[in-house]
């Protein structure tokens, strides 16, 4: 039942920095995530998609160490490993921006980028310059328009506010950036933005693991895309060529059956002709 | 950042040469100069970043209106007695500004002040114990019950509401019990801690010099910290606001320094109430402690997973709400001269949690004003002063201070609003 269409990416000589094999969890009567497997590589932007329930914020808890699964293997960069709590996941280098983003509105940019990490004269007096340059530098980088990082948080726009925490997820230097729902109530122009910065992040050589529930945005930036549903594996895609209709029916279920896929969409394709195309 | 220019290192400066990295963006509106900064300053007030300025502006309409009423208001003699009503004040209202800053309340400050003048006064009248173990001890037993409060409010998940509701009962008969049968306990007419209430003032040089000092160390920390900025490609404070700065401050000291001196001049206990105020101030903007305690009351979430240890720093500052709410009953009961049943009770709960507010507390947390317990307890405490001199009755100061309190809610409200609509 697996599709595996995107063979022959340029990556795919490149040892994996995270990958996971066989990785299951049981919530009770549940069984939440069935021998899943999952991989991302260094410049590599792989988009976790899937349905209510399908098991992607079980797999996302897993990584950053907020649920641990219950049995499975997990090998960062190469290495066997075993995440057991988030300051674990961090310490190996892998940075989770939750979607609720977990900003102090009260505090501004630059005390919310450092906040628990904060630079000090001697141990104790806050250094607010050396802050302030650093947030400077990392945001040049990262492009990110910011016209001051003195104001306080609660005045930024969403795009801005979901720019502020993924520049604080890299001021650890992480490996791996796990997204979870970065586009999610963001306008046109700030998802572009966000967007961007997801391509940047990629283009530094990190690896990029984005969870979303918005196909274009998913065809528009990712390189590869990983369907879970009911808690399994339901496919693996080239990001490029993958059409929308196939990405919905590897997450609805349609796909389960090829002939019916196929029939589904042919049926689909006709139908539409008339109206879309 | 056009008018200074120190030795920096070239490596640091930034690449778009005489621009500020801070600068860069287009869309901020540069302030240039004087006028510059002049026009920028008007325009954050009308964005509703208004800063102290609704409570300098309420102070002198209720200099206005008292002195007018009654010309002893401002006299010296009258401004003395003003500086000791409000030392114990400002401690307590210092205290429950940490607390609401966390986003919570303590009801119990005044109870647990009573316990502490209780103790204070048991210990040093009634067993003769040393005036100054006196007071650690009853310093030490505010602590004791700041923790408690803290270990049941992070361990047990009660609400610091309820709390603190029982611990204003609970230790109101703690207070009882302690004061005894006769109710009053007076400290020894000729005793140290009498003495230091009452009668100890600083020498009109020594105020001049404390003042003075002051104002050489706000030079010194903003030219350095200007200097760092600028080393660190960012744009620093212009020299010639420090200046102006510094030369407000020099005419404030100099204004008060010579004005308390034609009376008894600066109590002690208002001095030692004031660098508290100021102390807790640069904890609360300048170290990592204090940066902790204003993520906790922005979002507890967020500090959580930043590493912060949310129930230390909750209990912390329970602990250290009790413990200056002790000292302010302490100083109370110094220069009151007695503990008796009253004691931190009736209004020192509303008049601190007040004060707080006024000077610019949220109540929703994460969020002050500098030097808001202060502030905040001059208001108030001029208003009582004010009204006492006009032998009004209580029912009238009730009745005031509760508009005043009212009206401090609503500005704030207001500007709030104001800072939403204009982005800031």
């Amino acid at each position: 039942m697996t599709a595996t269409t995107g063979a022959g990416r340029p990556s795919t000589g490149t040892e994996p920095v995270l990958s996971m094999t066989g990785i299951n969890k049981r919530f009770g009567a549940v069984q939440a995530l069935t021998d899943v497997s999952f991989s991302v590589n260094s410049g590599e932007v792989v988009a976790l998609v899937g349905d209510n329930g399908a098991g992607k914020s079980t797999l996302v808890k897993v990584m950053s160490g907020a649920g641990p699964s219950d049995s499975g293997q997990i090998l960062f960069e190469g290495r066997p490993v075993s995440i057991p709590s988030p300051s674990a996941s961090q310490n190996l280098g892998i940075a989770t921006v939750f979607q609720d983003l977990a900003l102090c509105d009260n505090l501004d940019v630059v005390g919310n980028l450092f906040l628990g990490s904060e630079i000090t004269l001697g141990g104790v007096a806050l250094d607010e310059a050396e802050m302030e340059r650093r947030s400077w530098e990392l945001l040049k980088t990262l492009a990110a328009k910011i016209p001051s990082v003195r104001i306080p948080v609660a005045s930024l726009s969403g795009g801005q506010r979901q720019t502020v925490a993924i520049s604080r997820s890299l001021l650890g230097n992480p490996k791996v950036v796990i997204l979870d729902e970065p586009t999610a109530a963001l306008g046109v122009a700030q998802t572009a933005q966000v967007l961007n910065l997801v391509e940047r992040l990629r283009d530094r050589g990190l690896a990029v693991i984005l969870i979303s529930h918005n196909m274009a945005d998913v065809q528009a930036v990712a390189d590869r895309v990983v369907v879970l549903r009911l808690g399994r594996n339901a496919g693996e895609f080239d990001a490029r060529q993958v059409s929308t209709t196939e990405l919905v029916a590897a997450i609805t279920g349609a796909s389960d059956n090829v002939v019916a896929e196929r029939a589904a969409r042919e049926h689909r394709t006709a139908g539409s002709e008339g109206t879309n195309a | 950042m056009t008018t200074t220019n120190t030795p920096t290192d070239p490596a640091e400066k930034p690449a778009e040469g005489a621009v500020a990295a801070d600068l860069l963006d287009p869309r901020l509106i540069q302030a240039r100069g004087p006028a510059g900064y002049l026009s920028a300053l008007v325009q954050r007030l009308k964005s509703g970043d208004i800063g102290s300025l609704p409570i300098v502006v309420g102070l002198v309409v209720i200099v206005i209106v008292f002195q007018s009423l009654n010309d002893t208001f401002l006299n010296a003699f009258n401004l003395v007695n003003l500086c000791l009503q409000i030392a114990s004040l400002t401690i307590i209202a210092l205290g429950i500004t940490l607390v609401l800053l966390l986003g919570e309340i303590d009801l119990s400050i005044g109870s647990v002040s009573g316990v502490a003048a209780a103790i204070v006064a048991v210990a040093n009248a009634t067993h003769g114990v040393n005036p100054w173990l006196s007071v650690l001890m009853a310093v030490i037993a505010g602590s004791a019950i700041g923790l408690l409060h803290g270990i049941v409010f992070t361990k047990i998940g009660v609400p610091s509401f309820v709390i603190t509701l029982a611990g204003l009962l609970g230790w109101l008969g703690v207070q009882l019990q302690i004061l005894g049968e006769q109710g009053t306990v007076n400290l020894p007419p000729t005793g140290t801690l009498l003495d230091l209430g009452q009668q100890k003032f600083l020498p009109t040089w020594l105020t001049y010099t404390l003042g003075l000092a002051l104002v050489v160390l706000y030079v010194v920390t903003a030219l350095t910290g200007s200097a760092r900025r600028r080393k660190a490609g960012l744009s620093g404070q212009p020299i010639w606001v420090t200046a102006v700065v510094a030369v407000f401050l020099v005419v404030v000291v100099v204004a008060l320094a010579s004005k308390l001196g034609i009376d008894r001049g600066l109590p002690w206990i208002f001095l030692f109430s004031v660098a508290l105020v100021l102390i807790f101030d640069w904890i609360i903007r300048r170290t990592k402690y204090g940066r902790a305690i204003l993520a906790v009351g922005g979002n507890i979430e967020a500090a959580r997973r930043a590493g912060i240890k949310v129930d230390a720093i909750r209990t912390s500052v329970f602990v250290l709400c009790s413990t200056l709410a002790a000292i302010g009953g302490v100083i109370a009961a110094m220069r009151l001269g007695f503990a008796n049943q009253q004691s931190g009770a009736g209004d020192v709960l509303v008049n601190s949690i007040a004060a707080a507010v006024i000077g610019g507390t949220s109540l929703f947390g994460g969020r002050t004003r500098r030097y808001a317990p202060l502030l905040g307890a001059v208001v108030i405490g001029a208003i009582a002063n004010g009204l006492a001199l006009m032998s009004l009755s209580s029912s009238v100061k009730y009745i005031i201070t509760g508009t005043v309190l009212l009206g401090a809610v609503v500005i704030d409200a207001a500007s709030s609003r104001g800072r939403k609509s204009s982005g800031r």
